[in-house]
């Protein structure tokens, strides 16, 4: 049935199984989706829903993505224009910012307008990359990709850059290091994540759960 | 607060969990995908599996463990042992594992680190450091599971594969491996306060006062053990709630 097509787009960055299976898992509590990574613009034009993951230097996956021709057209078209949910992850989050700072300047997709930028955490003790399980605040707690989850839930994060978005409202959940990290996202029907939710556990199956189930 | 990590280390050989005492006396532990479902189940931070034949011929082994674990466990996933290429690295990711550990190739040659990172991101290149103390306040580099001595100085080393573009060192004290004697508080210190990148200490943990004190006493990121809790004597809960009760910030529960 295309009609819970959820597209986990394959653009050469690693680590797509690891969402692919934690989509999985996620969706056997009573969801149809069907969880498929692809590389295809197609596939992305007719999905239900959109997963970018991401792992790597920013500049790198943006020429994966800009690498298929036709993705950004297909991602624009269903995402912007048709309006169905979307998740970035980690990298795939930075992404949508208008520009990302790691190893120059690189324009990113544009959807949020912001930067990323470098991990500067006030206290000179923290290492960057940040790695670790860290706490979630929440900005919108009656948003529901946060249905089920409690403020002070861990979630894994591995990052050095992170996204400033010039809007703060689209913050959907922070953290804490060495002064306040953008953790999640939601503007519209577009969503990301700094954190790997996919690398965390229950609250991470939580969070992609509620994904599945979104009604922006 | 970002919290400190407890990382139970899964040695494999040939499909299944070892443990040997001084990198050599092999006991068998059981099968690392079972063991890697408790450590989930009971809350570990992430979970290593160091592959210590590492030969060409295990290389398929290795990796549909990766893929078995992956498949089951949702949390981070470090994997090392011969991972010598690009291609290897890339190999590990796509079985599901989240960070490569390198170590022998890193001194053969240093610039793979570089490349896995620039292709990759550093977040998933982790630069294992095996050190053995040649002298006071003097550790050296080993390779080859702990056989081979480099002439490299342990602290110097780390600080270069930082700089190469290693997200993290994962540094093991040889003299403190399979001893119980405790972590090497010294040698962890001063490469903590060597790299910006986080450090994972290894070797030693004979208690849980043990992962207690480097915890506190080092600045360390993380602690990784392996005996400790593979024959049953601790479970991840109680080493959590001995680090909590001395006061390190660790995330209780799963």
């Amino acid at each position: 049935m295309p009609g819970s097509l959820v597209a986990v787009i394959d653009y050469g960055s690693g680590n797509l199984r690891s969402a692919e299976r934690a989509l999985l898992r996620a969706a056997e509590g009573g969801s149809d989706a069907e969880i498929r990574v692809t590389a295809d613009p197609e596939w992305v034009r007719r999905a239900e829903r959109i997963v970018l993951p991401g792992v790597g230097a920013f500049a790198d996956c943006m020429a994966g993505l800009l690498g298929i021709p036709g993705m950004i057209d297909a991602m624009d078209e269903a995402v912007r224009r048709q309006g169905r949910p979307f998740l970035g992850i980690c990298v795939g989050m930075q992404l949508l910012a208008t520009e990302g700072r790691e190893h120059g300047r690189h324009a990113g997709l544009g959807w949020i307008v912001g930067e990323v930028v470098r991990l500067q955490p006030g206290d000179a003790a923290l290492k960057v990359p940040q790695t670790g399980w860290n706490e979630l605040s929440f900005s919108r707690p009656d948003h529901p990709l946060l249905a089920g989850l409690e403020p002070g839930d861990h979630a894994y994060f591995v990052h050095s850059y992170h996204l400033r978005p010039r809007d703060g409202g689209v913050a959907l959940a922070e953290t804490d290091y060495g002064g306040p990290v953008l953790a999640a996202l939601a503007a519209g029907n577009i969503a990301g994540t700094q954190f790997h939710p996919e690398k965390s556990q229950r609250t991470g199956l939580r969070l992609l759960a509620n994904f599945l189930k979104w009604r922006p | 607060m970002l919290k400190r990590r407890v990382i139970p280390c899964l040695d494999v050989k040939d499909g299944r969990t070892v443990k040997g005492i001084g990198f050599v006396d092999l006991k068998d532990a059981g099968d690392p995908v079972e063991l890697a479902r408790r450590y989930d189940a009971e809350g570990a931070d992430e979970l290593a599996f160091l592959d210590i034949a590492a030969s060409v011929e295990g290389r398929g082994t290795l990796l549909e463990l990766v893929r078995r674990t992956a498949a089951e466990c949702f949390m981070p996933l470090m994997v090392g042992g011969g991972v010598s290429t690009v291609e290897d690295v890339r190999q590990l990711l796509l079985a599901g594992a989240d960070k490569a550990s390198i170590n022998t190739a890193a001194v053969r040659e240093p610039e793979l680190v570089s490349r896995a990172a620039a292709k990759f991101g550093s977040q998933c290149i982790t630069v294992a450091v095996d050190a053995k103390q040649v002298g006071s306040a003097r550790w050296e580099v080993f390779t080859h599971g702990g056989r081979k001595p480099t002439g490299l100085d342990a602290v110097d080393w780390s600080r270069r594969m930082a700089e190469l573009g290693a997200g993290e060192i994962l540094l093991t004290s040889m003299d403190r491996d399979g001893s119980q004697a405790g972590y090497d508080l010294e040698l962890t210190r001063r490469v903590v306060e060597a790299v910006p990148v986080p450090v994972i200490a290894s070797g030693g943990a004979g208690g849980l006062d043990h992962m207690a004190q480097v915890l506190a006493e080092t600045g360390v990121s993380a602690v990784l053990a392996a005996s400790i809790f593979h024959f049953g004597r601790h479970t991840i809960g109680e080493a959590k709630r001995a680090i909590a009760a001395a006061g390190i910030p660790v995330r209780l529960g799963r």
